[in-house]
């Protein structure tokens, strides 16, 4: 067997990738991390709780979503460009598939409530929706600057009958949403589980969450296939933890395919970072000179995370995947050339994976290549701010 | 045997309870004043907070005193260089998590903290299962790895831990961060079952803020951790001398 078959296999039983992942947890919550992973494995080893999941994705969360071919963005790049629709999926993202398995194994598990973190609030309402739909009492920890840059997610996941509770420690974003949800999770481990959002934390979020997005990955390469597409010459997407990242690489990870994943300049934890200890996890994080870490700045909430989901730390470090950072400035020229030439506007997020494939068309990207575009979500949740920034108001 | 062991086994084996007050290193710049002060009135070791930016297993009061630390420029080289001159006999005991250490290298971690006086040390991300790099720089440098016991702990790592911790066994009372809850919880059984297993001293912590509480948990175990309940003394502007008293009716309470 070729070295690339070990690719995006399971971690090693420290429950790491190379060098990267592990379990650095306060000894309060080992046991659950340890009931989660058997938990975990033996659902995913079930038939019936692989079929439910499936089922539950498909008559209520809408897949597969479809492969849709880019003509007209084709054209102007001068590639044959393939998009995964993730913002058709419901709740518009790829976050969905991750909180259905997690949700389904919390029932499985006996537990009746469940806590998550959120940045701009996509994985929060997510979770919401998910918990409304099996009946599981919902709490989401957001940043007090997210709950007032993103008020409607707020109130959309109050909607959903879920609490949300602005985080008001530290710097007030996502990472110490993380760190305060880790909190939380120790007072009420017994009877809550805590749904991660991302391919991070501590063993094993990284692993499973990266097993319930692998459908994005499994579904499009038979799309493609079904398209006479076998492996594309590249497979790009946005990376924040790098969740959808990790679930549409899962289907090419041992093809030739070329894997690129898309950070944002402001969090370029493989670019600008080195290897730390973070929420869990070893891995690339953003840090000063002291081992401090550093907040994330960038245009997309979604992608305001100082680290990278240790996986994509090993696939960087094996060169299996790349990574490469686009600044805030390419964003929103490409989120207007999506939604001008395909009628898809994307998440500010997906718009970075969009940006990056407009540079590098007819460069790295040589003309004709194919190339899957992972459509991580879609553009709805940020209208407003492009339009502010449109009318130069930020 | 490490060294602090030693002494905090001696400590036990005179009938005396420990008293470990927790302090974070540099919140002022008298800092090294205050944790005089604790050593004059009776503390029997000292726990030093060194800052960092996302401590996950501490409450509000910590995180803001590790805020303020940071904001004035602490780090793990000047907490050290700090201590180094504070020059006592009382067992010094760092508390940090682990990237501040796996930044600065293991082995240079190790080394620094004994060159600067510390005994001990608490890395409460660290688990066991991450931690036999770690364990064996500071075992080449006299440098004591304490472990906690949570009320989760199964029996089967309650014994691991308490069968691989060095200086003393943490007892944390309670399921929660430190200085979100108090009372002394689940301390009593969790030393019980140490006992079974090891020798070594135990104390229990998080959720200790009252001499009442400190006294009920010293009468089942071999000494109490203080931690948020003296840090907000000092958030709260405190000398010195509020901190001698704060120390002695916990000294009181507990002899
Ligand atoms: C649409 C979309 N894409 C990407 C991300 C980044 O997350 P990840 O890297 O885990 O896919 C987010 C996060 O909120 C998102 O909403």
């Amino acid at each position: 067997m070729s070295d690339s078959a070990r690719y995006m296999a399971k971690p090693d039983e420290r429950g790491r990738f190379g060098e990267f992942g592990g379990q650095f947890v306060p000894e309060a919550l080992i046991p659950a991390c340890q009931e989660l992973e058997v938990a975990f494995v033996e659902a995913w080893a079930d038939t019936e709780f692989v079929g439910e999941y499936r089922q539950v994705l498909h008559e209520f969360a809408g897949r597969p979503t479809p492969v849709t071919p880019l003509h007209r963005l084709s054209e102007h790049l001068g590639l044959s460009v393939f998009a995964k629709r993730e913002d058709l999926a419901h709740t518009g993202s790829h976050k969905i598939n991750n909180v259905i398995g997690q949700t389904l194994l919390t029932k499985r598990m006996g537990k009746h409530r469940v806590i998550a973190e959120t940045g701009a609030g996509q994985h929060g309402v997510a979770t919401a929706t998910a918990a409304a739909r099996l009946g599981l009492a919902c709490t989401v920890y957001m940043g007090e600057v997210d709950t007032l840059r993103q008020s409607l997610n707020v109130f959309r996941m109050e909607l959903l009958g879920a609490t949300v509770v602005p985080v008001v420690s530290g710097s007030r974003t996502l990472k110490d949403a993380v760190n305060e949800a880790m909190r939380e999770w120790v007072s009420c481990v017994s009877d809550t589980h805590y749904c991660l959002g991302s391919v991070m934390g501590p063993h094993p979020f990284p692993w499973m969450v990266r097993e319930f997005q692998s459908i994005i990955g499994i579904e499009a390469a038979q799309q493609l296939r079904d398209l006479g597409v076998d492996p594309p010459d590249a497979v790009i997407a946005c990376v924040g933890g790098g969740s959808n990242a990790a679930g549409v690489f899962a289907g090419f990870a041992n093809t030739a395919a070329r894997l690129i994943g898309v950070e944002a300049a402001g969090g370029s934890a493989v670019g600008t970072g080195s290897p730390g200890v973070l929420h869990g996890m070893r891995s690339l994080l953003i840090q000063d000179e002291f081992g401090q870490i550093e907040e994330a700045h960038s245009i997309s909430a979604g992608l305001d995370y100082p680290g990278i989901g240790p996986e994509h730390a090993y696939l960087a470090d094996a060169g299996r995947a790349e990574y490469h950072a686009i600044a805030d400035h390419d964003v929103i020229e490409a989120l207007r050339l999506l939604s001008e030439l395909e009628g898809i506007i994307p998440a500010l997020e997906t718009a970075h994976a969009v940006a990056w494939m407009t540079k590098e068309a007819g460069q790295s990207l040589r003309s004709g290549s194919t190339v899957l575009l992972n459509l991580s979500g879609r553009g709805d949740k940020d209208v407003a701010q492009v339009r502010a920034i449109l009318r130069g108001e930020q | 045997m490490k060294s602090l062991e030693v002494r905090l086994r001696e400590i036990r084996d005179s009938g005396r309870k420990a008293l470990v007050p927790y302090f974070m290193a540099g919140l002022s710049e008298d800092w090294t004043d205050h944790v005089a002060g604790a050593i004059h009135a009776g503390a029997d070791a000292v726990e030093i907070g060194i800052p960092f930016s996302d401590p996950m297993m501490d409450g509000v009061v910590i995180q803001e005193a590790a805020l303020r630390a940071l904001g004035s420029g602490v780090t793990f080289d000047s907490a050290c260089d700090d201590l180094a001159r504070l020059a006592t006999e009382v067992p010094l005991i760092a508390m940090t998590y682990f990237n501040i250490f796996h930044h600065y290298g293991i082995e240079r971690s190790a080394g620094r903290l004994h060159s600067s006086g510390l005994s001990g040390v608490i890395v409460p991300d660290l688990s066991l299962e991450e931690s036999p790099e770690w364990v064996a720089s500071c075992d080449a440098n006299d440098v004591a790895t304490i472990f906690l016991v949570a009320p989760s702990s199964t029996p089967e790592r309650l014994k691991l831990i308490a069968q691989s911790t060095q200086g003393f066994a943490y007892a944390s009372a309670r399921m929660a961060v430190t200085g979100s809850s108090s009372g002394d919880g689940e301390g009593a059984r969790i030393v019980k079952a140490i006992r079974e297993v090891s020798t070594v001293p135990t104390y229990i912590g998080i959720g200790i803020t009252t001499p009442e509480q400190a006294r009920a948990a010293s009468g089942v175990s071999d000494g109490v951790i203080v931690g948020s309940a003296l840090v907000q003394v000092l958030l709260d502007g405190g000398s010195a001398s509020d901190v001698e008293r704060f120390i002695g009716d916990f000294r009181r309470a507990i002899d």
